[in-house]
């Protein structure tokens, strides 16, 4: 009995979002099958992996993390053209974890400031993250869109305490939006139906799960976003048919294992390596469960998840 | 196979003897095709009912066991695509590779490895189970001699690798008692390693250039009577591989085929020649489908993140992990240290403890059974409230530990302090402390 590949049905496809603008910009989405399910459908762009650049210089970042920045750390504009120059980066993502009212509480302002200088200065596509409170980001979020008008940023996180003021932003000066939901596929769903009745256009908007570190509740993260594929490609589900971005590299690099330094904790092996492999292991995981984007760390970590990416596409 | 309720119903005696424990035969019979009862419970079952029920219950994926003693390695049994589902089941196991042509100081360095890279996570015990004794030399005295080696110095699991039969006669001669997987069946040996893992009640790895071949070689080393399979398509880039991963895991639960009902074997090993990329393939079969995963070699830094990968994946989704209730030390604290309490949330107690941790403050952590529930989902379930904290406090031997009476709360539980309070009594001082795990550094600075 000769083997015959046992293949799925599916009837939806999800939909195509262009980020950024130019001769650079990037269009995600679009497949018609599960992730790297190539021998049943099409993913027509490969997923894209977007460099994070910090608005301040970050403080507790292990060694290994911190050493190829440690010249840029400073100033965001240089930290993104590097990442650019240097590294071959597809996307920017600036995490303006300064405007946060717990920590340095800079104003929106300022922010807008800088995420203008950051998208001037590098050709690539830019996500612009906000601190995660949703009421500062509701403001510093709204200013970045209406500064840096027409320059087709990408914004989050975009909640449901503040979609209203944030989705008025990427309307008006044509921005897309990162909806953010925690670990739900319902919330997810209910948000971007919230979002398409305010009127943001459905190729403006991408979908953030929510995402868990390794050891670190990965794993919902995960079932979510295969139960969001499976709703959107199988189940016609109209309203989950966005691409997936996840930002990933704080919940690796914050980790106590992340963290501890070879000498401490022999079993854990080379700290340096440790690190890049807790990223690069986390951002296959995702890509194997839907990620469209992943906002990366490590420039070695990203390195080895490229490869993956070609060989998994690969003719 | 898939037999419903009333075809099974028509195979039990229809007495309604009740003995199983249900009322009648009808309904046991809709519990076994739910897959919620076992066949076993029925005492009076004809053994030709019997032979013909346990054919059609059979796990669409074989389940099987490689190894022996506390470190039996189970593969296969899966029943799902997707873990959402339903949990996946057995874990796939992790083996490093040892050839009998390494020096001596180099199978050492690994052997030592394999013993000691475990760590404690979740109350359980992770770490890898196997070792793939390889061999090159195509030397079954030396093959024998490492064989017995490993056997000797570790409770590994063993797969057996070579291209030669006389090799792993003698191999498998020297750990037959330890079970060990024979790798691997082709077309040219079929018959020779079927007779060998048949006599010595071991499981077989078939290995075939393709999925048409790999089929056929399955049927037939079925046919001889063979029923421990383990299956390796021979695939080794990263694309054909994991297609190859889910043909198989869908042909044995969608189209429910025997041939290839069984677990799989990887090889990262044989795939590209960067430990750190051969890291990232393994992982990519932690989540798709593998049964066993040889690796080349491994250090801490790579085995460590694949086997909290592991876990997190075979996570029952529908239970939260949980912490053994307790007194948790982090760093070295003294009788004068802070005290912290928070729920059993396995995340809730990896986060806080990390922050703990981080502030370089040494502290006593107070965890709570809440059943698993994270600080807010178990006050809002009435299981982390002021009396329920308050008696835990006093029970958990702290009182032992410290000189002082103060005790830190998670601030999303603010509203509780009062009721804790009165329950601890006014030796006590109950202190709110951040919203936020991320603020405790800040907080437990401050002093």
């Amino acid at each position: 009995m000769a083997f015959e590949i046992p293949k799925v049905t599916y009837t939806g496809k999800i939909r195509e979002v262009t980020l950024g603008k130019g001769p650079k910009a990037v269009t995600v989405g679009g497949e018609t099958s599960y992730p790297f399910h190539l021998f049943e459908g099409a993913m027509p762009h490969p997923p894209r992996i977007a460099m994070e650049v910090y608005d301040t210089p970050p403080e507790e970042w292990p060694e290994a993390a911190l050493e190829p920045f440690k010249d840029v750390a400073k100033d965001p504009v240089a930290w993104a053209k590097k990442c650019v120059q240097s590294y071959g980066a597809e996307l920017i993502a600036l995490q303006l974890v300064s405007t946060d009212p717990n920590g340095l509480n800079r104003s929106s302002d300022e922010a807008a400031q800088t995420a203008k200088k950051v998208a001037s200065a590098v050709d690539v596509p830019v996500i612009v993250w906000g601190s995660g409170n949703a009421d500062k980001d509701a403001d510093v979020l709204r200013k970045v869109a209406e500064t840096c008008d027409g320059m087709n940023l990408v914004i989050g996180p975009v909640v449901e305490g503040n979609y209203k003021q944030v989705g008025a932003g990427a309307i008006a000066y044509k921005h897309t939006a990162i909806a953010s939901t925690p670990i739900d596929i319902n919330l997810a769903k209910q948000l971007n139906i919230l979002l398409g009745n305010l009127g943001v256009p459905d190729g403006q908007i991408i979908v953030d799960p929510t995402t868990g570190g390794l050891g670190y509740g990965i794993e919902y993260t995960y079932s979510v976003m295969e139960r969001d594929r499976m709703a959107a490609l199988t189940q016609q589900d109209e309203r989950l048919q966005f691409p997936i971005l996840c930002n990933m590299a704080k919940e690796i690099w914050k980790t106590k294992e992340a963290k501890t330094k070879t000498e401490d904790a022999p079993t854990l092996g080379d700290a340096k390596k440790r690190g890049i492999l807790l990223e690069a292991v986390t951002a296959v995981v995702l890509l194997l469960a839907g990620a469209d984007v992943l906002v990366m760390r490590h420039p070695e970590a990203i390195k080895l998840v490229r490869e993956m990416i070609a060989d998994f596409t690969a003719k | 196979m898939g037999m419903t309720g009333i075809q099974i119903f028509k195979l039990l005696p229809k007495t309604n003897c009740k003995e199983c424990g249900v009322p009648t035969c009808l309904a046991f019979a809709m519990n076994l095709a739910a897959g919620k009862a076992e066949l076993a419970s029925c005492p009076y079952v004809s053994e030709e009912a019997k032979a013909m029920l346990s054919e059609a219950a059979a796990p669409p994926i074989r389940p099987l066991a490689i190894g022996a003693g506390e470190n039996v390695v189970k593969v296969g049994g899966e029943t799902v695509l997707f873990r959402h589902e339903k949990t996946f089941v057995n874990k796939p196991g992790i083996a490093i590779l040892i050839s009998d042509t390494m020096p001596e100081a180099e199978v050492t360095a690994r052997l030592k490895r394999f013993k000691e890279l475990k760590y404690e996570r979740v109350g359980l015990t992770l770490r890898p189970e196997l070792i793939a004794v390889k061999n090159e030399s195509g030397d079954p005295g030396k093959f024998e001699a490492l064989i017995k080696k490993v056997k000797g110095e570790t409770d590994a699991a063993l797969i057996l690798m070579s291209a030669k039969v006389d090799a792993l006669t003698a191999g498998v001669k020297a750990c037959a008692d330890r079970v060990p997987l024979i790798y691997a069946a082709t077309d040219g040996n079929s018959d020779a390693l079927a007779n060998l893992a048949k006599e010595n009640k071991c499981p077989l790895a078939v290995k075939a250039d393709n999925l048409d071949a790999l089929l056929a070689l399955s049927d037939k080393l079925t046919a001889a009577g063979l029923k421990d399979l383990v299956l390796d398509s021979g695939s080794r880039t990263l694309r054909k591989a994991f297609e190859d991963q889910i043909y198989i895991r869908r042909a044995a639960l969608i189209q429910k085929s025997r041939s290839l009902g069984f677990p799989t074997i990887t090889f990262p090993c044989e795939m590209t020649k960067d430990p750190m990329k051969e890291a990232l393939i393994a992982a990519t079969f932690v989540s798709k489908y593998a049964g066993i995963i040889v690796l080349s070699d491994f250090q801490g830094e790579s085995v460590f993140p694949l086997l909290v990968e592991r876990l997190n994946i075979y996570t029952d989704p529908q239970r939260p992990m949980m912490m053994q209730q307790g007194i948790y030390p982090i760093g070295t604290p003294t009788d004068a240290s802070p005290v912290l309490i928070t729920t059993n949330f396995s995340l809730t107690y990896f986060i806080v403890s990390g922050e703990v941790e981080s502030s370089r403050v040494p502290s006593w952590l107070l965890v709570m059974d809440t059943e698993g529930l994270s600080v807010l989902t178990a006050w809002a379930a009435g299981k982390f409230v002021g009396d329920a904290i308050g008696a835990f406090i006093k029970k958990s031997g702290i009182t032992e530990k410290v000189k002082h009476r103060r005790v830190v709360i998670p601030g999303a539980v603010a509203a509780v302090s009062g009721d804790l309070e009165e329950e601890l009594g006014k030796d006590w001082e109950v202190k709110i402390g951040p919203r936020e795990a991320a603020h405790i550094p800040a907080f437990l600075k401050m002093g």
